[in-house]
């Protein structure tokens, strides 16, 4: 069915709201990469067995008049730690760590009962929350973007046009000149969400501005960050979002052909966007004309392959073009001779989402929203040593204690927290003293930090600050292309020099090169990867330096990570001096007397631990 | 599998007819080849050099320099143990070093002689708040441990592993 | 157009395509690896930064000129990254200059002494990987390839061929031509582009001087040398001399001071090309059949077509090349003098080229089991052997060519640049014509650099549509275009080398169109001077016809094997 007028749209955009208003008595389980790991989909298929045993009808379809309980997936809400989650209308009600078990009893006690099943409610702290928007994580976050995500059934695009999908669209085409997008965009001063901060509203005006056969679009979701999946969220949970974001990015450039490149570790997003472009073609949105106006714009998909420097803008487009990935030097960008030399937007997956929301509540409403320098909110992915690990929304200026302690619960298992990683491998590391430090681009980039991707590790005491800093570098190097001097050479030397330290075999000679490197490495390199592929090590150094000198100096790991660091010892006070470890000892490191305490050979011990678990008094430790 | 020429080509020419013959499909038909054999197979190269009209260096090259594609056959079965940061933080190299050790693998050989298991590190898989994670021919396996790893491989060996999750 | 600060000093700029073009003009020599005026730009090795105002430091290959814009070359910042960025490229490189091919031209080794690298604190090579000296022509080394990639693009654009790619990625990053096979085995046509590209040791030349230095100082042996028309304006490049100076007297005598028996110039065999082949061109045209007539003088063009286009090998001219040709008439003229001598003949052949290694190697050109070229000696090589053999080249008096194979023609002589064998023939073919102007207009057409150049003329009425393409790439767009029916000729010229063998593998690098353009201003220097204009007023040539070639024209054909021959 084609929708050939925005009055059209309008139409239907009020009948699947109707439509979805019906249905009062919904099950949704959520279907997000998190929750299907933990077997959501089971909990789907038993859903709609059980509904159809009791005769009961399940429709999934907002199109169709639904007499009972509709059972549907949505895409992720962000907790997925707590999952799989099904949430349960009217109510509100959300049950965590649901298993196939379960499901007959909620539709026993929950549909046919009215009560709430306690047992599967989520509980912090004693305190059970009986409706999910009462949960802090919720509560505490400014979801905007990802407010539909969770909620709507990301397969169904009349779902999301009865949350008020495409209208975005419908008004620029008829209100709004190319022009007036940019300038909307623009005074919005929505930055590019995908790591530099860069307006895409001026990017936008640029396109526009070169007259060319062809320009193209390309939404960015290669999200290489090992440890951030908020872009990913929101394409598995809104395709819609971002294609719309797409489409009006094509109207306010005058581009013809869009492409959304997506990491090949990514299946069900690449599912659900193919569903969702099949979807709004067949809806006139996409193709030929879109909804009468001038406008004819296509998306492609493009599947990454294993390469996180294909993230990188240049990179990318050599990667659709068919190359190695490798980024490429240019004296002209990308908004004048991008994908095939033609002008190109380019633009991350969350910027694309932002779009609807600017354009149909214009850019004053969205400045009101986080910062002066940094409007509207942004996503992170928070992992490590929190209570509640997820995919959070907050507005821009907020402050890592609010994310940590009020969103996220604070440190796991009553710890301390020691630092945190935001941006990835290309981030920073901060620390206590910044948790009260508003977030933003630029507070960020001053502290040596950035937002990057949005990926937060947080690291309590038995994390070791130069393992992960380590680890990091060991990524970089892995996924460093190659193609300039210090990036290829220089991350290698590094590496070799994290390795010796963590390995207990570094001089104060080879940190004072670590650090040289490091400069070099962020001055000199072609591509946005080598440039930030030293900013783990070097701000770690800047806040932990103490840490790196006990790792050269002392030999000493204090979160006791770094195994090359641990020693093997027999505590005197226990050792009944029975002779066993000696003897199971494959390198006659243990020397002593029967009866008497054992003691083991360091300079022999080679660490198999072999000896810790001989021992029938527990007598053996590793420190 | 046993690969001969013109299976070999009946196979590309097959993919050729979806993808078409520009250079920008190239990655697109690699996967698709990929699929098919596992690897990627010297010959299916060659060929598809020829037909495409690139040289077989540049397509040796770009299928070296993405990760996801192999020279060298894979196994039946693709264990893809994440070590993206929070899954390196939950500790995800012991299950790695559980895994090499079951199956006799190591650095450098992450395949089994019979060809059925493949054992691979990858980064992020998206699923970072159930770390470590690991995915079995793509089906994602939360909060492992070295034990749940090593017992996925021998449900897999035994062919019991019931993987219709997704 | 607009002016920048350099270093506190206001340059001019026009259409300079880069920081680095102005800079350089400025008179200051930024170092670069992967710079190459005519290949795309690259900007992977990063010595070429320079610093703003603001501090920013870019690479000045990859950014345009703007007017206003205020740049510093030499700030403490850039001495130490430049000296850092390579100390980490030797950190990773086999450093063994005392026995490196290359030492004394590399460019790696120059920067390293010129930014006075002293000492190298990251680590060694970790692991040697092996060197594939499996072509008669190019060896490579990739303990001391630094990734600039030059080889790579100019085999990509320039011969459009794509031999050697870079495969892997990150620190396994690697320069390989497919599956990692060695040069035998893959198309590579031996042109040696890449080595004329490549600032290391990473791409050689093979080397035959021992073989050379064996022949001469072996009592039995009669050493007979044919020297091509492109050293005698290259060589004296590596003696200080300003490209383009011809120095052929001092070649000879250096090589006899070397103990070279007989010193001819191929130029002659060029003559004798030019009448053949004319007459096979006419013959061709009489009966309309297989044409266009293809060149058949460089061997890279012939491999190239072999390969590519194996279906028209027969419209390749059946006349060997010049020095085949000479190898051939050498062999066969001392064939019983040798006999009563006791003495065995040797042919060396001088060349600009690396692909006239693996050309003398082929298997047909071998007559009565005797091979027509036994060793190819490379312009670059000939340097090294003046060198070695201790002789001031500066010094040396000129002495002439021998008898009676030791003059050419002006034809014959500018063989050596692209559009010269074309001249040649068209002169041939003319002959009977008085009209100079004519000539002239058309040596005007088919003189000079362009990618593709075309004449017509004619000849007894029917019209002769000629043309001339160098660089290999464009000669497979050429044949693209014929193949189309979009073009239609009855003679090309094909040379692999771009403006011909004046920069052909074998000759002193860095080569640029500059470069380019005064040796090939020297060959047609040569030719304004010499008295004989035209191959067929060559007196020996015709001598040569009349007496000894009457019932031998067959050595100078050859019956190419239409099958691809790899590992040539
Ligand atoms: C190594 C590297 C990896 C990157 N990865 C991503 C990515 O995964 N997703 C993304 O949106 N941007 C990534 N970027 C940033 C992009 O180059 C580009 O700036 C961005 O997509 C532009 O979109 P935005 O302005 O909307 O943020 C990466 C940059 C670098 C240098
Ligand atoms: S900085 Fe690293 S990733 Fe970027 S171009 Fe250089 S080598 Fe490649
Ligand atoms: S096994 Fe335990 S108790 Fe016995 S000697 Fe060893 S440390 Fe002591
Ligand atoms: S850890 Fe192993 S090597 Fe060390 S003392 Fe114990 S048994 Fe011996
Ligand atoms: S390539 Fe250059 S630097 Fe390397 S060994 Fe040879 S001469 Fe020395
Ligand atoms: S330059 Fe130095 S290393 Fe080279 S030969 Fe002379 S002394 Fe030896
Ligand atoms: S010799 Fe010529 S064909 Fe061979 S790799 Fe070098 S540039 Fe390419
Ligand atoms: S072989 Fe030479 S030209 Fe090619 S990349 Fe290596 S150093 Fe550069
Ligand atoms: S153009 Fe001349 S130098 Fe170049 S390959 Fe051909 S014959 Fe050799
Ligand atoms: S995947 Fe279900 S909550 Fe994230
Ligand atoms: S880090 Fe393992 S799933 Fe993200
Ligand atoms: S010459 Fe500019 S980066 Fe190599």
């Amino acid at each position: 069915m084609k929708i050939r007028t925005s009055e059209e749209l309008f139409q239907l955009h009020n009948r699947f709201k109707g439509e979805l208003e019906n249905q009062r008595k919904q099950i949704v389980v959520c279907a997000g990469t998190g929750c299907v790991a933990s077997g959501a989909l089971d909990i789907y298929e038993e859903f709609k067995r059980l509904i159809e045993e009791k005769g009961l009808s399940s429709k999934a379809e907002v199109v169709k008049e639904v007499e009972d309980v509709t059972v549907k997936k949505s895409g992720c809400p962000g907790l997925c730690e707590a999952g799989p989650l099904v949430r349960v209308e009217p109510g509100d009600i959300l049950y965590t760590k649901v298993k196939v078990e379960d499901c007959k009893d909620i539709i026993e006690e929950t549909f046919i009962k009215d009560k709430t099943l306690d047992r599967l409610l989520f509980t912090k702290e004693d305190q059970v929350y009986s409706s999910r928007k009462t949960i802090p994580f919720y509560t505490n976050q400014t979801r905007l973007v990802l407010e539909d995500c969770g909620e709507i059934d990301p397969e169904s695009i009349e779902e999301y046009i009865a949350h008020g999908g495409y209208l975005a669209l419908a008004k620029a085409l008829n209100e709004m000149s190319p022009k007036d997008v940019c300038d909307e965009v623009l005074k919005a001063n929505l930055r590019g969400r995908g790591g530099g901060g860069f307006p895409a509203g001026k990017k936008w005006s640029q396109v526009l501005s070169y007259e060319s056969d062809m320009k193209y679009v390309i939404c960015n979701g290669d999200e290489g960050d090992p440890g951030a999946f908020m872009d990913m969220c929101i394409m598995e949970g809104l395709p819609h979002a971002v294609i719309e974001g797409m489409i009006i990015a094509a109207y306010a450039t005058k581009a013809r052909e869009g492409y959304i490149y997506v990491r090949a570790e990514y299946p069900l997003a690449v599912k659900r966007l193919t569903q969702a472009i099949k979807e709004a073609r067949e809806y006139g949105l996409l193709g030929e004309n879109i909804l009468g106006s001038d406008l004819s714009f296509d998306i492609h998909i493009n599947q990454g392959a294993g390469a996180f420097v294909c993230g990188e803008g240049s990179a990318l487009i050599a990667s659709i073009e068919g190359e190695r990935g490798m980024p490429r030097v240019k004296a002209k960008r990308t908004v004048e001779e991008g994908l095939w030399k033609k002008p190109t937007v380019l633009n991350n997956v969350e910027t694309f989402a932002n779009v609807r929301y600017i354009i149909q509540r214009g850019a004053d409403w969205f400045r009101t929203i986080g910062t002066e320098n940094s409007p509207g909110t942004k996503a992170f992915s928070v992992t490590g040593s929190v209570n509640t690990t997820g995919v959070v929304e907050v507005p821009m200026g907020i402050t890592l204690r609010e994310i940590i302690f009020d969103i996220c619960g604070g440190i796991k298992d009553g710890r301390d927290f020691k630092a945190i990683q935001i941006g990835g491998p290309s981030g920073g590391c901060l620390t206590a003293e910044h948790l009260d430090m508003p977030l933003d681009f630029d507070s960020l980039t001053e502290v040596g930090a950035m937002i990057g991707s949005g990926g937060m590790v947080v690291m309590d005491q038995d994390t070791c600050i130069v393992e992960v800093a380590r680890f990091f570098m060991n990524f970089t190097q892995n996924e460093s292309c190659g193609k300039c001097v210090p990036c290829r050479e220089g991350t290698k030397r590094m590496l070799e020099i994290m390795e010796k330290i963590v390995g207990g075999q570094a001089t104060m000679k080879d940190l004072e090169i670590l650090e040289e490197l490091g400069h070099v490495v962020t001055e000199t390199s072609l591509c946005g990867l080598g440039k930030t592929a030293a900013n783990p090590v070097l701000s770690t150094l800047k806040y932990f330096r103490d840490e790196y000198i006990e790792h050269i100096v002392d030999k000493k790991c204090r979160a006791g990570v770094c195994e090359a660091l641990k020693t093997i010892r027999i505590r005197p006070e226990l050792c009944k001096g029975c002779s066993k470890c000696a003897r199971i000892c494959p390198v006659d490191a243990i020397e002593g007397k029967l009866k008497e305490p054992y003691v083991i050979n360091v300079e022999k011990c080679i660490k198999c631990g072999a000896c810790i678990e001989s021992c029938a008094f527990q007598a053996i430790e590793e420190v | 599998m046993v690969v001969t020429t013109t299976d070999v080509m009946e196979t590309v020419d097959k993919i050729l007819e979806e993808h078409g013959t520009d250079q920008s499909a190239i990655i697109a038909i690699l996967q698709s080849i990929q699929k098919v054999y596992r690897y990627l197979p010297e010959e299916a190269l060659t060929y598809l050099a020829e037909r495409m009209d690139i040289s077989a260096s540049k397509i040796y090259g770009i299928a070296t320099f993405y990760e996801n594609f192999s020279l060298e056959p894979k196994g039946k079965h693709i264990i893809k143990i994440c070590d993206g940061t929070a899954c390196h933080i939950r500790k995800s190299q012991p299950i790695l070093d559980a895994l090499r050790k079951e199956l006799s693998l190591h650095e450098g050989k992450n395949t089994t002689d019979d060809l059925l298991i493949t054992v691979e590190m990858v980064s992020c898989l998206g699923a970072c708040s159930l770390a470590p994670v690991v995915n079995v021919d793509g089906v994602v396996y939360a909060k492992m441990t070295p034990a749940k790893a090593t017992e996925l491989v021998r449900k897999l060996r035994e062919g019991s592993l019931d993987e219709d999750k997704n | 157009m607009g002016i920048m600060i350099i270093d506190n000093k206001k340059v001019e700029f026009t259409d300079e395509k880069n920081v680095l073009e102005v800079v350089r003009k400025a008179g200051i020599d930024l170092p670069t690896f992967c710079y190459h005026s005519e290949l795309s730009i690259y900007g992977a090795c990063r010595m070429c930064i320079v610093e703003d105002d603001r501090g920013k430091i870019f690479a000045s290959c990859a950014q345009l000129p703007k007017d206003g814009m205020v740049i510093y070359t030499q700030t403490p910042k850039l001495r130490k990254y430049r000296k850092t960025i390579l100390e980490l490229l030797l950190a990773n490189h086999e450093r063994d200059c005392t026995s490196c091919n290359i030492t004394g031209r590399c460019t790696l080794r120059k920067l390293a002494h010129r930014f006075g690298i002293d000492d190298v604190r990251f680590g060694e090579l970790d692991e040697k990987l092996p060197i594939d000296d499996s072509s008669h022509s190019i060896v490579r080394n990739p303990n001391k390839c630094i990734y600039c990639g030059d080889c790579v693009r100019v085999c990509d654009e320039v011969q459009g061929l794509g031999i050697l790619s870079f495969t892997h990625r990150g620190s396994d990053l690697r320069i390989s031509p497919a599956f990692d096979k060695s040069l035998s085995e893959v198309e590579c046509v031996n042109c040696g582009q890449c080595r004329t590209a490549c600032p290391t040791g990473a791409i050689t030349v093979k080397d035959d001087r021992e073989r050379f230095w064996d022949a001469l100082l072996d009592k039995d042996t009669r050493v007979v040398a044919q020297i091509a028309p492109a050293v005698r304006v290259a060589l004296g490049e590596r003696f200080g001399l300003e490209a383009g100076t011809i120095t052929i007297g001092k070649i000879v005598a250096a090589l006899k001071m070397m103990g070279v028996d007989e010193v001819y110039d191929t130029g002659f065999a060029a003559d004798i090309t030019v009448i053949e082949e004319s007459e096979e061109f006419v013959e061709r045209l009489k009966s309309n059949q297989d044409l266009p007539l293809f060149t058949s003088c460089c061997p890279a063009w012939v491999k190239f077509a072999e390969y590519r286009y194996p279906e028209l090998v027969d419209n390749i001219s059946s006349c060997k090349s010049p020095q085949q040709m000479f190898g051939a008439v050498v062999k066969e003229y001392y064939r019983k003098k040798d006999e009563e001598d006791g003495k065995k003949t040797v042919m060396v052949s001088i060349m600009p080229c690396t692909a006239k290694k693996a050309e003398a190697a082929r298997e047909e050109f071998v007559n009565n089991g005797v091979r027509d070229v036994d060793i190819v000696i490379t312009t670059n090589e000939l340097a090294r052997l003046i060198v070695e053999m201790g002789i001031v080249f500066d010094e040396l008096e000129d002495q002439s060519l021998d008898m009676p194979f030791g003059l050419a023609s002006g034809s014959g002589v500018i063989f050596g640049t692209t559009g010269g064998v074309t001249e040649a023939v068209v002169m041939r073919l003319l002959k009977d014509k008085p009209d100079h102007t004519e000539k002239q207009v058309i040596f005007n057409e088919v003189r000079g650099l362009d990618n593709i150049k075309e004449a017509s003329f004619n000849v007894d009425g029917r019209e002769v549509r000629v043309a001339i393409v160098h660089g290999l790439k464009n000669a497979d767009n050429l044949i693209k275009m014929i193949k189309a029916g979009e073009k239609h000729y009855d003679f090309i010229e094909v040379m692999a080398c771009p403006g011909g063998c004046v920069s052909g593998g074998g000759q002193p690098a860095p080569i640029d169109s500059e470069i380019r353009a005064k040796r090939a201003s020297g060959l047609y220097r040569i030719d304004r001077k010499s008295f004989i204009k035209s191959s067929e007023l060559n007196p020996l040539v015709t001598e040569l016809f009349e007496d000894f070639l009457k019932d031998k024209k067959e050595i100078l054909h050859v019956h190419k094997n239409s099958e691809v021959s790899y590992g040539q």
